[in-house]
């Protein structure tokens, strides 16, 4: 059972490593990441708006940037 | 006639901000400021009003050392819930000032409708790279309404691998909060007086608040068509956190609400989240997945997940949002205290720290223009569904909404060029 369970991680880290060594782009083929949809934050004003008001009106923040200080009283 | 308008805006922008910074505006520079611009409306059924604008600046110096100003003005008005219970028949309530005092009918939520202040923000961040590997980053902020004062700094490092498809990055920000709100920071618990007599139970006139954050992110290329974050952070909060504004009912064993006490929370919070998103570019539209966990030592817990589909329409786009919010409450969360049962050490009924569900429905549309401007509309439709926590209602409280829902309706006209 051990040794299944041991047979098992030591394959998918094998199945992870090989997977890893393929992960990335060479530069010239950036066509599609370099466009503006596909920037992680595709709309900073958007994000910034969406995070004071999530701030002021949940007990979370943060997370994609700095969660930060503020008020949020109201 | 738009294209000279563009032109002229973006010239009295130029010039503004280069005076601001003492510089000399060149005409023919190539590298020239980028300006991102937006007006929100943001409006809760019966409750509060905010309208915020931003403009935000990006000048690229050089081989990437940019300059990003950004500036943020917002007005709220209206009324906020105050975490008194509803109740069966009509009740009044002083205002925070001590000064006059409202009422509320029955079986209504008691809100207090005299919020209103004005916000400014100031933002400054300058990013350059340190060496082919290395971008750094660091940046200012300052934000000032009524009572509200809001100053810090922020700094971080990234470093590229493989070709630049891994990143690595490592920020942290500080940022030092001063409170000073009308009718002063109360003793905590102490009774609101009604009717008012001017007079409130308060230990000082100001207080303050220092946070502290560490952001750790791994950004990785999958492929050509998907990309991914997997953030971790950690934020730790001293000092004041209360809010002064809010109470909480104690009520008798019929539910009948007897008096209203100011409510107290920890000066200590630390906060982690762990936060992942993806990016999928699936034959010109693009899937934006994110996911994030946070959990606190105030035994608050949320998960959000949020999903943007961007689909090109032609050469505009229309982007549908879906956000997903679920939080627990904070261990010292407490709808109303109970008549004759002892004090606990912290306690708040403020929905927003109690177990909640929350939805956001949205809509954007953009369209770009000439010379590479773009003119975008949002439209988002936000919903909380506030739930009990295991908390059981005696005798009237049963006939009378305690966790009630909040709609509100969000519009966007943003204005890049």
């Amino acid at each position: 059972m051990l040794t299944n369970f041991k047979l098992s991680i030591i394959a998918t880290s094998v199945i992870i490593a090989s997977g890893c060594s393929s992960l990335g782009v060479e530069p010239w083929e950036r066509d599609l990441l370099a466009k503006k949809e596909m920037k992680l934050t595709s709309s900073p004003i958007d994000a910034s708006l969406d995070d004071h008001i999530y701030f002021s009106k949940e007990a979370s923040s943060g997370g994609r940037s700095f969660a930060g200080g503020g008020c949020g009283c109201n | 006639m738009q294209l000279n308008k563009n032109v002229n805006l973006k010239s009295a922008l130029t010039a503004a901000t280069c005076s601001l910074l003492g510089t000399q505006a060149k005409a023919d520079e190539d590298n020239d400021w980028k300006f991102d611009t937006a007006l929100m409306y943001y409006a809760e059924n019966d409750r509060v009003t905010a309208t915020e604008g931003i403009i935000s600046g990006t000048k690229e110096f050089k081989d990437e050392h940019f300059l990003n100003l950004k500036f943020t003005i917002d007005a709220l008005t209206g009324a906020s819930a105050t975490g008194a219970v509803a109740q069966p028949v009509a009740q009044t309530f002083s205002r925070p000032s001590g000064k006059g005092s409202y009422s509320i009918s029955p079986n209504e939520t008691p809100l207090d409708d005299t919020f209103k202040d004005t916000r400014v923000q100031l933002n400054a961040q300058w990013t350059q790279p340190l060496s082919t590997d290395y971008v750094s980053s660091a940046g200012v902020h300052l934000s000032k309404e009524y009572d509200y004062l809001s100053l810090g700094f922020n700094g971080s490092i990234s470093r590229f691998f493989d070709r630049k498809n891994t990143t690595v990055s490592a920020g942290f920000s500080y940022s030092h909060d001063l409170i000073e709100p009308e009718g002063g920071i109360n003793t905590p618990f102490s009774e609101m007086i009604v009717p008012p007599t001017g007079e409130k139970d308060k230990i000082s006139n100001d207080d303050s608040k220092d946070t502290t954050d560490l952001l750790f992110g791994l950004t990785q290329v999958i492929n050509r068509k998907m990309i991914m974050q997997l953030n971790y952070s950690i934020s730790q909060a001293q000092g004041y956190m209360t809010d002064p504004f809010k109470v909480i009912s104690v009520v008798g064993l019929d539910g009948y609400s007897i008096n209203q006490l100011y409510e107290n929370r920890p000066d200590e919070r630390t906060k982690q989240s762990v936060y992942w998103q993806t990016k999928y570019n699936l034959a010109g539209s693009v899937i934006d997945f994110s996911y994030r966990y946070m959990w606190d030592d105030w035994e608050i817990n949320s998960n959000t997940f949020d999903i943007r589909y961007f689909i090109p329409l032609g050469d505009n786009y229309i982007e549908p949002h879906v956000r997903y919010y679920m939080q627990e409450a904070a261990e010292f969360y407490r709808p109303f205290l109970l008549e004759g049962e002892a004090l606990p050490q912290f306690a708040s009924a403020d929905y927003r720290i109690g177990e909640m569900d929350a939805i956001t429905l949205g809509i954007k549309y953009g369209m770009p223009l000439k010379r590479g401007s773009e003119l975008s509309f949002r439209l988002e439709l936000y919903k909380q569904t506030p739930k009990n926590a295991g908390f059981e209602a005696p005798g009237v409280l049963q006939d009378v909404e305690l966790y009630e829902e909040v709609e509100a309706v969000i519009a966007q006209v943003s204005y890049s060029f």
